[in-house]
């Protein structure tokens, strides 16, 4: 099933901008996700959010790097650890929030939750609960794009732990078979749960993961906002027109699994070193400094995104629940007239 | 402006804990994400980061303090203006009771059924064609991949070979390769292609050489598949179907010969449909393919070589959830589907020799089940006997007596009865297979069971 490729357009959107500007919007993105991210922690801790909630705070320089490269008609699904993508996709943090507090006001009206988020508009396909479906859903994606040759290229995001899922190797297999344009982006936060990749896998680099498969791969600096934009734009390029690609970012997640993990199977000052001397934002902070970037400017910026994120719990905490009738609503679509 | 620190739940089931240390004490200034507490209980300690910034004005629970409240004031931190707007560190009440279910309270009924669209007529002068069940369903692939350039058909050995059971046949000549995909043995992963492909808006046709098969891919079809709807608040569509041969095939043993009808047909999200004949075998998988929903279409290998009438009308559409009596009586209902409608008519003809009239039932669709024509029927009949190639417990069979009690209980003169497969793996021996399966017999004998007779 070999298909005719339409050619990337080449070029990165990002790097049309000053370095400065670009650097501003990444810092501004990145810093967006960490302080919603804290504020989602701290509802949590209030009771305001139930279940499962897992944090993306350490990682947020791979979803706001993948973003500056996704075009219109992209798409990205990922894991549970998914609202670091969605804000990075220009979701609405009021209504992220609104769906991590279970409100009728949440992207999926309540019934989705933390782990179960999505909006097609933003071509953020979720959200999934099941540790390595979003791979084989998200070739599928790139088999959609593929099918209608519209250009359109799937970031399909996973784990390190679900590197170890059987149908991602069944999904590389047919994507690199089928020429499918897929960007598999592994955050490789060295953790699944409590267990590190040293303890699950044979092969620990897992950008390698795709060599029987003839998929290229190399390994990223995921706590580099630059450098992940760079191997995107290369990642998307090849996927465009050749077919799968595979990203190992090398990162780390600086909360527990979920809320209730102290995290305590983790090296004492492993996350202290790593909180010190890898910081992605701080990192880029240093760059912004670098530039002349004054005080003011990053403080304002502070300013703004608080607000925003205080807006969002807010309004997460004031929408209603969903009424009662919602309970039987989207179990099917009603089928057209004929 | 000030903020108040709040005892954390550490999970969702913690109700208090300890404040083992304090790593900040008044007059600190304090940033986001700073570890300002060490929190215990008894299963885990986590540290407390900052969420505000500020600096702190008090500690209002001393380190040491054991059985500390969640949502418990901890410490208060003075905040500048460049906080903006109060942060609301204090949970309402009514907001933090959120988790009780209003809907409990609410009573909410399941939306009644909209009554299923009726057969298309059948104008009088209309050409009848026999047609194997087989070539039935290839033509309405066919016609629909015509009418839609979204359909597509993806499966193990549907291009080259012509289908493992030639369902396929000619399709890969007509519409090309890339409309007719051959995947690799690879059901979990070729599952989720498909899902993802039909969130993306196509719709995909996607066949398991057999249902057994589709085992592999149970988490797609259930957690992906028939759930994302709900999920994304009716935001991601899944219009796909899957099919394949189901049931009992002939001598090859417990792991190529079962029944999955009961398993798809407990999901909400999914549409299960199981036909007998050839006419509804194309009209159903017409009617499947252009439904929005995920849809189950369960075949029968030992059905597809038989042929029947079918109406030779333009876009033959049979409804999904609209069971079909197959023959009308007065003595008691048989309710079937797929192969076992052939069996139970059989029963039904011989029961008339014993001046026994049984009305069959034809299912054709398990969710959403008619019920109405089942119960309706049964109304008339008072006897019940449910006929499925599963096994019983947990079956269709029970569903199908469950809703028969529940909706006419004071019309059974007799309990309902169930035929199905023995309560054990299918044997391979012919004479154990035998004796596993439902037969002409064994319905034959439920029936008059259940007319006392
Ligand atoms: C199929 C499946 N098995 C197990 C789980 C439970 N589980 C949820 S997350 C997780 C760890 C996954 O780790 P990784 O892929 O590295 O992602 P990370 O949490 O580090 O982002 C496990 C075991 C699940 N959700 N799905
Ligand atoms: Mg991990």
């Amino acid at each position: 099933m070999a298909r005719a490729r339409k050619n990337g357009v080449g070029g990165q959107k990002a790097n049309s901008l000053a370095d400065k500007d670009r650097w501003l919007k990444y810092y501004r993105s990145m810093l967006l996700i960490r302080r919603f991210e804290e504020r989602a922690g701290q509802l949590y801790g209030m009771g305001l959010i139930g279940g499962f909630c897992h944090l993306y705070i350490g990682q947020e320089a791979i979803a706001v790097g993948m973003e500056s490269v996704k075009r219109a008609g992209d798409q990205i699904i990922t894991g549970y650890r998914d609202h670091g993508h969605m804000l990075a996709a220009g979701m609405d943090p009021k209504e992220v929030m609104a769906e991590l507090t279970g409100r009728a006001g949440g992207s999926s009206h309540g019934k989705g939750g933390s782990m179960h988020m999505f909006s097609v508009p933003n071509g953020f396909f979720g959200g999934h609960g099941i540790v390595g479906a979003q791979v084989s859903l998200g070739t599928g994606l790139a088999l959609a794009n593929s099918y209608r040759n519209d250009g359109a290229v799937s970031y399909t995001y996973f784990g390190d732990g679900a590197a170890n899922q059987g149908q991602v190797y069944e999904s590389f297999n047919m994507a690199e078979l089928w020429s499918l344009p897929v960007v598999y982006v592994i955050e490789n936060n060295q953790y699944a749960m409590g267990t590190s990749v040293e303890r699950s896998s044979a092969e620990t680099h897992l950008y390698r993961r795709g060599l029987s498969f003839n998929i290229p791969g190399e390994e990223v600096d995921g706590m580099d906002v630059d450098a992940v934009a760079e191997a995107g734009a290369r990642a998307a390029e090849h996927a465009r027109t050749k077919g799968p690609y595979i990203l190992e970012m090398k990162t780390y997640r600086y909360r527990g699994h979920s809320m209730s993990d102290p995290a305590k199977y983790r090296p004492q000052g492993e996350l202290e070193e790593v909180r010190k001397t890898r910081d992605p934002i701080d990192h880029l902070k240093a760059k912004l400094e670098g530039v002349g970037l004054k005080e003011e400017e990053l403080k304002a910026i502070d300013a703004e995104v608080r607000q925003i994120v205080l807006d969002a719990a807010e309004y997460a905490r004031t929408s209603p629940e969903p009424d009662p009738s919602e309970l039987y609503t989207d179990v099917y679509l009603e089928a057209a007239a004929r | 402006m000030s903020v108040e620190i709040l005892m954390p739940a550490l999970s969702p089931t913690m109700e208090e804990g300890n404040l083992a240390k304090w790593h900040i004490k008044p007059g600190d200034k304090v940033e986001s994400g700073q570890v300002i507490a060490e929190i215990e209980t008894d299963k885990a300690t986590m540290e407390v980061e900052a969420v505000d910034e500020g600096i702190v004005s008090e500690i209002l629970v001393p380190e040491g303090s054991e059985g500390v409240k969640v949502n418990t004031p901890i410490a208060r931190l003075g905040t500048g203006a460049a906080n903006g707007k109060a942060p609301s560190a204090t949970p309402e009440p009514a907001a933090a009771k959120a988790s009780e279910p209003a809907a409990l309270k609410a009573e909410v009924a399941a939306p009644v059924a909209k009554a299923p669209a009726k057969d298309p007529e059948i104008p009088a002068g209309t050409r009848l064609v026999k047609v194997t069940v087989r070539d039935a369903l290839r033509d309405a692939m066919a016609e629909e991949m015509r009418r839609d350039s979204d359909v597509f058909l993806m499966g193990e050995e549907v291009a080259q070979y012509q289908g493992a059971y030639k369902v396929s046949r000619d399709l890969l000549q007509e519409f090309g390769e890339r409309r007719v995909i051959d995947t690799p043995i690879t059901e979990h992963g070729f599952t989720g292609l498909g899902v993802g492909a039909a969130m993306a808006g196509l719709k995909p046709i996607v066949e398991f050489m057999t249902w057994n098969f589709a085992m592999q891919a149970m988490d797609q079809l259930i957690n992906s598949a028939a759930k994302t709807l709900y999920m994304s608040g009716g935001q991601i569509r899944c219009s796909i179907v899957f099919r394949g041969p189901n049931g009992a095939a002939a001598r090859v043993a417990a792991q190529h010969s079962q029944d999955y009808s009961a398993w798809y047909a407990n999901v909400p999200g999914l549409k299960v449909i199981a036909p007998y004949d050839a006419a509804d075998a194309k009209g159903l998988l017409k009617a499947a393919i252009r439904d929005p929903n995920p849809i189950i279409f369960l075949e029968h290998e030992l059905l597809y070589g038989q042929e029947f009438d079918v109406p030779e009308i333009e876009d033959w559409i049979v409804p999904i959830g609209k069971a079909k009596v197959r023959r009308e009586g007065t003595s008691l209902t048989i309710t079937a589907h797929s192969r076992m409608v052939g069996l139970a008519l059989k029963a039904a003809e011989e029961l008339a020799a014993d001046g026994i009239e049984a009305e069959v039932i034809d299912l054709r669709t398990l969710r959403p089940l008619d019920h109405g024509t089942i119960v309706e029927s049964v109304k008339k009949t008072n006897r019940l006997v449910t006929v499925e190639e599963g096994w019983g417990p947990m079956g269709v069979g029970a569903e199908v007596a469950a809703r028969v009690v529940e909706h006419a209980f004071d019309y059974l003169d007799a309990p309902p009865l169930r035929v199905c497969q023995e309560d054990v793996p299918m044997p391979y021996a012919a004479n154990l297979e035998a004796i596993s399966l439902p037969s002409v017999e064994k319905i034959v004998k439920a029936a008059k069971a259940v007319c006392y007779r």
